[in-house]
């Protein structure tokens, strides 16, 4: 079933608590998916490259040397940074297994994740100057929690709690999906895709990686090779209504705005609510109530649409 | 493996299938059959409980719902004639499986409002999400708002009323009953319908498979202005009227050749 949140504040600066929001809409849809949940935040944007990975998985087993592997590949990761002439300012140890780097760096993204990524069962969730995906295990408390995301202050959110039908529960698995290698682009999706492996296979011809089994994977980086042939986030979307088969709404974020789509059935729902100073969606009304907290107009977008915000 | 501690200590539900044993809050302010209680603390099925003891067992026939807050399946199951008003948004499956009330709700719904009613009327003044009106047998479901997709999907009877625009495939497999959209409706209307009536003011995207025009008749007028006075909805406009083309009635045909086969 999963269910899916976006929320933008339009009044420009970047002084909200998306972090606190975020878990407030998620952990009210947590009967929509509690296998795992994840957000998208957008803090200030900053001239600093900022990363998030992780080198494990929260169920993976721990044998005797986990935690010495850990380290081992924790230390590679670092010296392929430096090698690439990243200059680091700070390593943050999330979790026993996820870390936020940022670093100074002016090359191409994809080689940062490239080589990053060969370190064994490394996986980059995010890479940008203010996009910052985490995802785990568990239901939104749970994870904020974990995460420190209470005091995360931004600018957009998405967010995506997950009830697995096409692939395994673990944190590759669970949106939402960076747009590897375009930096700050993030999609979280309700639905099932049927043509899945054919835009796979394409989009693996063109040199992008998958790090997932998971079917949505494939919307963020069709968007990404869409973008980067130089589509407007709104053109790319509107290409992938046509381009995409299966039963879909989406929500693809980028540094500065918001899009949501939806197949041309309208099979999964999305609430709507539009304000002057915020704009906020959701599978379910009960969501965006989570954060505001007077009697609100709101409505369901139709089948086919497209829409886009910029904060 | 932080994140796994507490998986099992689910305390809430939204979709109201624990608390099996919760008790009545009575919290509800009584005067004689009308009642008014806050819903803004209670979990959904402490409200459902309180409008089944109001309805049942105090005599209640008119009750008030203040802050509803969209969550789900409230005012479901409610098999008595009586009046309640819900002063704000509900979420999904709200007023499913009812027979007998008036029902105002002041907010919007979401998806699969009304689902498989038996009789009495929901008014819903603001928007409706998709599947409003699904699968119900009668009474009248008016919305003054826009709806989602699938409206009075496999309709049986009663009548859906919708001001604003509605979706796609709307009345999809219906069987019996009537629709009345004064906007516009999206593509597939009518998809697969074997009976009923289908009347619509403003564009159709598309016809669905075997929908058809109708021929308008006096009892078409007849319908529309009633169900028009009743709700103060004003002057009806014109209307266009979709019905079945039967062209997919090959049961029929079908069986008695397989019958053939058989013996």
């Amino acid at each position: 079933m999963c269910g899916i949140a976006g929320i933008i504040y339009r009044n420009g600066d970047g002084e909200h608590a998306v972090g606190h929001d975020m878990t407030a809409m998620l952990q009210s849809m947590k009967h929509r998916g509690p296998d795992s949940t994840g957000y998208a935040l957008y803090g200030p944007a900053s001239e600093l490259v900022v990363m998030r990975y992780k080198l494990a998985d929260a169920n993976d087993a721990r044998d005797l040397e986990f935690a010495r592997r850990l380290e081992h590949h924790k230390a590679d990761v670092e010296a392929r940074l430096r090698m690439l002439g990243a200059r680091i300012h700070k390593i943050e140890k999330e979790t026993a297994y996820a870390y936020r780097v940022t670093f100074e760096y002016d090359g191409e993204l994809k080689a940062i994740t490239d080589v990053v990524e060969d370190v064994p069962h490394a996986e980059v969730l995010s890479l940008g100057h203010s996009l910052e995906i985490i995802k785990d295990l568990g239901d939104a408390e749970q994870v904020a929690k974990q995460y420190r995301l209470d005091g995360f202050v931004g600018t957009h959110a998405i967010g995506h709690v997950r009830m697995a039908t096409e692939s395994d529960v673990d944190i590759s698995g669970a949106h939402p999906y960076w747009a590897y290698p375009f930096g700050d682009v993030a999609v979280v999706h309700n639905g099932q895709l049927t043509n899945y492996f054919q835009w796979k296979h394409r989009l693996e011809r063109s040199g992008h990686r998958f790090q997932s089994e998971c079917d949505s994977e494939v919307i963020a980086v069709y968007l990404a090779e869409k973008m980067s042939d130089g589509y407007s986030l709104e053109d790319a979307m509107r290409e992938s209504l046509e381009a995409l088969d299966g039963v879909f709404t989406y929500i693809c974020v980028t540094g500065d705005a918001l899009g949501v789509a939806k197949d041309e059935m309208a099979a999964k729902p999305l609430v709507l609510y539009e304000a002057d100073d915020i704009v906020a969606l959701a599978s379910e009304e009960i969501a965006i109530r989570a954060i505001v907290d007077h009697e609100i107009e709101t409505w369901d977008p139709y089948e086919g649409e497209v829409m886009v915000w910029t904060r | 493996m932080d994140a796994l501690a507490g998986e099992r200590m689910i305390t809430y539900d939204a979709r109201g299938l624990v608390e099996p044993d919760d008790t009545v809050p009575r919290v509800s302010e009584i005067d004689g059959d009308r009642a008014v209680f806050d819903a803004k603390s209670l979990t959904t099925r402490q409200i459902n409980l309180e409008l089944r003891w109001l309805l049942y067992e105090e005599g209640v026939k008119d009750v008030t719902v203040l802050n509803p807050g969209a969550k789900h399946s409230l005012g479901v199951g409610i098999l008595t004639r009586c009046r309640i008003t819900f002063d704000g948004s509900l979420g999904y499956f709200g007023c499913g499986l009812i027979d007998g009330p008036e029902i105002q709700i002041k907010g919007r719904v979401g998806w699969s409002a009304c689902e498989n009613m038996m009789s009495g009327v929901v008014v819903i003044e603001s928007n409706a999400g998709s599947l409003t009106g699904a699968a119900i047998r009668g009474g009248d479901v008016v919305v003054k708002g826009q709806v989602g997709a699938r409206t009075g999907i496999d309709q049986k009877g009663g009548t859906i009323i919708v001001l604003g625009r509605a979706g796609s495939m709307t009345g999809f497999m219906m069987q019996r009953g009537r629709q009345i959209f004064c906007d516009d409706v999206g593509p597939g209307l009518g998809d697969s319908m074997y009976d009923g009536t289908i009347y619509v003011a403003g564009k159709v995207k598309s016809l669905g498979i075997d929908c058809v025009p109708g021929e308008w008749d006096d009892s078409d007028t007849e319908l529309i202005e009633r169900k028009f006075r009743i709700y103060g909805l004003g002057k009806p406009p014109e209307f266009q009227k979709f019905v079945c083309g039967k062209k997919l009635y090959n049961y029929d045909n079908l069986e008695p050749s397989e019958r053939k086969l058989v013996l």
